[in-house]
C-alpha cells in the first residue's frame, strides 16, 4: 500500500507540528498556506510556553498545570485531552530546546521560567518576548529539512476553499485557490488537517494577523462540521489600540512585575510620575491580592472595563489604563522583554522603560472552534483539526502561554491520528466527489466576480467588526446579541449586492477577501447565537443579567451545526468530561 | 478649517508584464495612521486623488507588528516595513514602490521565495534525531543565548538583500540574512554538526566572497541584527574551511 497522503492546511505551530509527525512517520504531506509558513500568525505569540518542569524548586507538577488549566477555563474543557496535554508539555519543551529555540537561560545554562496569569508557579519557558516567533522558526526549519528531502510539498500562496466529500460523507481532499494566478484546483488526500488559527477578523480589529479570518473553519462548518463553544472569545486585557489593528502587549510584562493602575482622581492632570503611590489605584492588586496583576485574562479584562466604564477612572477620561514597568531596571527589561517594548516604542513613540504604557483590552483568541474528538478528528470522517481553529483545550478561558503548548500538542496528536485513519480508509470510488466540488466552487467564484451591486466588501466588514466588538466581547446582553444577529442577517443580505472594484484574474486580493467575508458572516452567527443561548457567566462569557455560573444547565459544550436557513445554526449541547477534577467555584481573590 | 489630509503616490503594475503607473491618493488624516491602515482605507474607497475609480492596492501583509516580515516595500525610497511606517513621521507625498530586486507580482507585492531557497542551500536547521522524548537539550549559557537570540530574530523581510549593491542576478549573492543564519546554526551545539556543509555552500559563486562590505544591510535591518559581524565571522570560517578542504585534497 502506498504511503498515506495527508493535506495540512495552515503553517503555524499546529500545522507544522502535524507536518513533522507525518513526515517522520513516512507519510507524504501537502502543506497549504495563504502566506509563506514562516510568516504565520504564531510569530505574534510573545510571552512563552507553559510546562510544569519544576526547575524553580516550587514543587510544580503536571497535575497542578492540569488543575490551573481546567480551573482557569471555568471547567468547560473536556478533562481527558487537557490532562494529556499538560503531561506531554515538559517533553515538548525539551524537544523545542533540542531543535535550537534560543530560550532564556539561568546562569547554570538551564531553561529559565517566568510566571504567567492564572498560576502561582514559574511555569512559562520563554525566548525574550518573541517566544512564538522562535518556536515557529524551529518547526519551520524542521519542515524545510523534510521539504528538501522531498517528504513535504509546500503550497504557499494557496487558499483553502472547501473539503471534497465523497458519497459516504468522508473527506477525500480539498479545493484551493492560487492567490497569484487565481487558478482553482482540486487536490486529493486520504485525510486533511485544518490548522487555520483564530477568527479575529470577525471582530474587525483584534490582536490577530490579517489571515486570521476563520474562513476555513466556516467553510467546513457549512459542509457539516460542528462548531463548538463559539461564544467563548478571549479579550486580552492589555493591547495597544491602533488604526489598523490592536497590537498585543504581552502578559509577560506583568509576569516580570508590570503593574496595572489608574490615578485615583478622575482625569488627573499631573505628570504621571509625580502622582504619589497613595494616589494610584492598583485595582488588580487591591481586588485580587493573591494573584494581583496575574489574574486570568477574562478577570483582568472585566476589571479594566469596570474601572473605565463604571468608575470613570480611565486615563484622561479615555478608555485606557496604565501598564507600568518603569520601576524595573532597564537591563532586566531589555533582557526579558525587549521585543514587546520595541513594539510599543515603534508604534506609540514613548519608551515604556521611562513612561507607563497606555493599554486597553482587545479581542485576542477564540477558545471555541471546530468540534473534534479526542483524536482531533471532526464529525466528518477524514477532517482533522488542531491549534486555535479547534475548541478542545481551553474551556471558557485560555490561560496565558497555554496556546503554544496546545498548538504543538494538538498537531502532534492530529498528524499520527490522520495517518492511522488514512491507513484503514476504503479505496476511493470514482473521483471521490472532486469534480462536483470543483464545479460548486467555480460557480461561486464566477458569480462573485461578475456580481453587480453597490456594496463595498471592506465597508461591510467594518460594520461586522464594530457590531461584534460592541455586542459580543466583554459584556453581553441578550437584547444586544439579538440586535447583533439581526445586523449579521442584514449584512448577509447586503452581501448579495457586493461589487468588486477589482475584477482581474491576477493576484486579486479583494476577491479572496470577499470570499472570506462571506464565511466570516456565517461563522459570526455561531458566536452571537451561542452567546445568546448561554444564560450564565462562565470564563470569558459574561452576562450582567446572569452573573453566576450555572453548572446544572450549562456545564456543557455548545455544538452548532449549519442549516442554511435564515434562522441560523442549529444548536445542541454535549456533556463535559469532568472525570478527574470535580467542578468547584472559580475565584481569584484568594488561593484556590 | 479644511480637513487635514495625507498624500500618497503609489507605483502600480497590474501584473509583471504591465506598464507601471503612478496613482495619487488623498486620505483624511487620523492620529496614529500608518502605511498599512492607509492602504486599508483606500480599499474601502478605491478612488484616486483626481476622482478616478481604481482598485484596492495589492501588497503583502500579515501580523502588522513587524514580526512576520511580510510588508516590506520601498517607502519614500527606503526599504522598510509598512506596518511600522507611521504617517506622521514621513515626508509627503508618501511614495510607495515595490522592492526592486525581486520578481514583481502585482503593485507592491513581490516574490521573495529566493530567501527560503537559500535557507535550504545552507541547511539552516538543527538535525535532531527525532521528535520523541529524548530528554533535555544541550546546556546553553546565558552569554551564548544572548549572542544567538538576536540572530534568530531575523524576520525574512529581505530588506538587507534589497539594499545590498551586490545582491543581483549577476552575482547570485545569497545576501546577509542567510549568512547570519549560518552563523546561528553553526553556533548551536547540535547544529554545528552540519557546519562544513554550510560553509562549503557559501564558498563558491554567489557565496560570501560576493559581499562588498557596503554595510547597507545592517543599516536597513528593522531588527538590528548584527549582520556585518555575522558576515565577517562566517567569512573567516569559510576561508578556514577552504584551506582545510585544499589540504585534504
Amino acid at each position: 500500500m502506498a504511503a498515506p497522503r495527508i493535506i495540512v492546511i495552515g503553517g503555524g505551530l499546529a500545522g507544522l507540528a502535524a507536518v513533522i509527525k507525518i513526515a517522520e512517520a513516512g507519510g507524504n504531506v501537502d502543506l497549504f498556506s495563504i502566506v509563506p509558513v514562516k510568516r504565520s500568525h504564531s510569530v505574534c505569540a510573545q510571552g512563552g510556553i507553559n510546562a510544569a518542569k519544576n526547575l524553580k524548586g516550587e514543587g510544580d507538577t503536571t497535575a497542578l498545570h492540569f488543575d490551573d488549566t481546567i480551573y482557569g477555563g471555568d471547567f468547560l474543557a473536556n478533562q481527558t485531552p487537557v490532562k494529556a496535554m499538560c503531561e506531554a508539555a515538559p517533553a515538548i519543551i525539551d524537544l523545542l530546546d533540542r531543535m535550537g529555540v534560543p530560550f532564556n537561560r539561568t546562569p547554570e545554562g538551564l531553561l529559565d521560567f517566568r510566571r504567567f496569569g492564572g498560576t502561582l508557579y514559574h511555569r512559562t519557558a520563554f525566548a525574550g518576548a518573541t517566544t512564538g516567533q522562535q518556536l515557529l522558526y524551529a518547526l519551520d526549519e524542521q519542515v524545510r529539512r523534510y521539504e528538501s528531502e522531498g517528504k513535504v510539498k509546500k503550497y504557499e500562496g494557496w487558499e483553502f476553499l472547501s473539503a471534497i466529500l465523497d458519497s459516504k460523507g468522508a473527506c477525500r481532499g480539498i479545493t484551493a485557490l492560487d492567490l497569484r494566478t487565481m487558478e482553482l484546483k482540486a487536490f486529493a488526500a486520504d485525510a486533511i488537517i485544518l490548522a487555520t488559527g483564530g477568527n479575529g477578523a470577525i471582530f474587525g480589529k483584534s490582536t490577530n494577523s490579517v489571515v486570521c479570518t476563520g474562513s476555513a473553519q466556516s467553510a467546513v462548518f457549512q459542509q457539516g462540521v460542528y462548531y463548538a463553544n463559539g461564544e467563548f472569545i478571549q479579550v486580552h486585557p492589555t493591547s495597544i489600540p491602533g488604526e489598523d489593528k490592536l497590537r498585543l502587549m504581552s502578559e509577560s510584562a506583568r509576569g516580570e512585575g508590570g503593574r496595572v493602575w489608574v490615578p485615583r482622581t478622575p482625569s488627573d492632570k499631573r505628570p504621571i510620575k509625580s502622582i504619589p503611590e497613595a494616589e494610584r489605584f492598583y485595582f488588580l492588586e487591591e481586588w485580587y491580592p493573591k494573584y494581583g496583576n496575574l489574574v486570568p485574562r477574562d478577570v483582568a479584562t472585566r476589571a479594566i472595563h469596570k474601572v473605565v466604564y463604571e468608575l470613570g477612572l480611565g486615563i484622561d477620561g479615555q478608555p485606557m489604563v496604565y501598564l507600568d514597568l518603569t520601576h524595573i531596571d532597564r537591563e532586566t527589561l531589555n533582557r526579558k522583554l525587549e521585543g514587546i517594548l520595541e513594539i510599543y516604542e515603534k508604534f506609540v513613540g514613548d519608551d515604556p522603560r521611562e513612561v507607563p504604557m497606555k493599554i486597553f483590552p482587545g479581542m485576542h483568541y477564540t477558545m471555541g472552534g471546530v468540534w473534534v474528538d479526542f483524536n482531533q478528528m471532526t464529525n466528518v470522517p477524514g477532517i482533522f483539526a488542531c491549534g486555535e481553529c479547534e475548541y478542545q483545550y481551553h474551556g471558557a478561558n485560555r490561560l496565558g502561554a497555554n496556546s503554544l503548548v496546545s498548538c504543538i500538542f494538538g498537531g502532534f496528536m492530529a498528524g499520527p491520528n490522520a495517518i492511522k485513519y488514512a491507513k484503514s480508509l476504503p479505496a476511493i470510488e470514482g473521483d471521490g466527489g472532486a469534480a462536483a466540488e470543483l464545479l460548486r466552487q467555480s460557480e461561486t467564484n464566477e458569480k462573485l466576480i461578475n456580481n453587480q451591486g453597490g456594496e463595498n466588501p471592506f465597508k461591510l466588514w467594518r460594520e461586522l467588526g464594530s457590531t461584534m466588538t460592541e455586542h459580543a466581547t466583554v459584556i453581553r446582553y441578550n437584547k444586544n446579541l439579538k440586535a447583533a444577529d439581526e445586523k449579521i442577517v442584514e449584512l448577509l443580505e447586503r452581501y448579495k449586492n457586493v461589487n468588486l472594484s477589482d475584477k482581474s484574474q491576477w493576484a486579486n486580493t479583494s476577491f479572496a477577501f470577499t470570499r472570506q467575508l462571506y464565511n466570516m458572516l456565517e461563522l459570526s452567527r455561531t458566536i452571537v447565537q451561542g452567546a445568546l443561548l448561554r444564560d450564565e457567566s462562565r470564563g470569558a462569557h459574561y452576562k450582567p443579567d446572569f452573573v453566576d455560573r450555572n453548572d446544572e444547565k450549562f456545564l456543557k459544550t455548545t455544538k452548532a451545526s449549519f442549516t442554511g436557513e435564515i434562522s441560523g445554526p442549529r444548536f445542541e449541547w454535549e456533556e463535559v468530561d469532568t472525570q478527574f477534577i470535580k467542578p468547584r467555584p472559580r475565584r481569584y481573590d484568594a488561593a484556590k | 478649517m479644511a480637513t487635514r489630509t495625507v498624500q500618497f503616490e503609489i507605483k502600480r503594475r497590474a501584473n509583471p508584464e504591465a506598464q507601471a503607473v503612478w496613482e495619487r491618493f488623498e486620505l483624511e488624516w487620523r492620529p496614529g495612521m500608518n502605511v498599512i491602515s492607509s492602504m486599508m482605507e483606500i480599499a474601502t474607497n478605491p478612488v484616486t486623488a483626481d476622482g478616478r475609480e481604481t482598485t484596492p492596492i495589492t501588497y503583502d501583509s500579515n501580523c502588522l507588528e513587524e514580526i512576520c516580515g511580510s510588508c516590506a516595500m520601498l517607502i519614500n525610497g527606503r526599504a522598510r516595513m509598512a506596518c511600522s511606517a507611521l504617517v506622521d513621521n514621513l515626508e509627503q507625498p508618501i511614495k510607495l514602490e515595490p522592492l526592486s530586486k525581486f520578481p514583481l507580482v502585482r503593485d507592491l507585492q513581490v516574490d521573495r521565495s529566493v530567501l527560503f531557497e537559500n535557507l535550504k542551500r545552507v541547511k539552516a536547521w538543527v538535525p535532531v534525531d527525532g521528535t520523541y522524548d529524548l530528554g533535555s537539550g544541550p546546556r546553553v549559557f546565558p552569554q551564548e543565548q544572548e549572542v544567538n537570540y538576536p540572530l534568530s530574530n531575523c524576520i525574512s523581510c529581505t530588506c538587507c538583500m534589497e539594499v545590498c549593491p551586490q545582491f543581483n542576478e549577476e552575482t547570485g549573492f545569497v545576501g546577509a540574512a542567510t549568512i547570519a543564519q549560518v552563523k546561528l546554526f553553526n553556533n548551536h551545539p547540535t547544529g554545528k554538526v552540519l557546519m562544513e556543509d554550510r560553509l562549503r555552500a557559501l564558498a563558491g559563486d554567489g557565496g560570501i566572497q560576493e559581499c562588498g562590505f557596503a554595510q547597507n544591510c545592517v543599516e536597513a535591518c528593522p531588527k538590528q541584527i548584527p549582520l556585518t559581524n555575522a558576515i565577517s565571522d562566517v567569512g573567516r570560517d569559510v576561508m578556514v574551511q577552504k584551506v582545510k578542504d585544499w589540504v585534504r585534497g
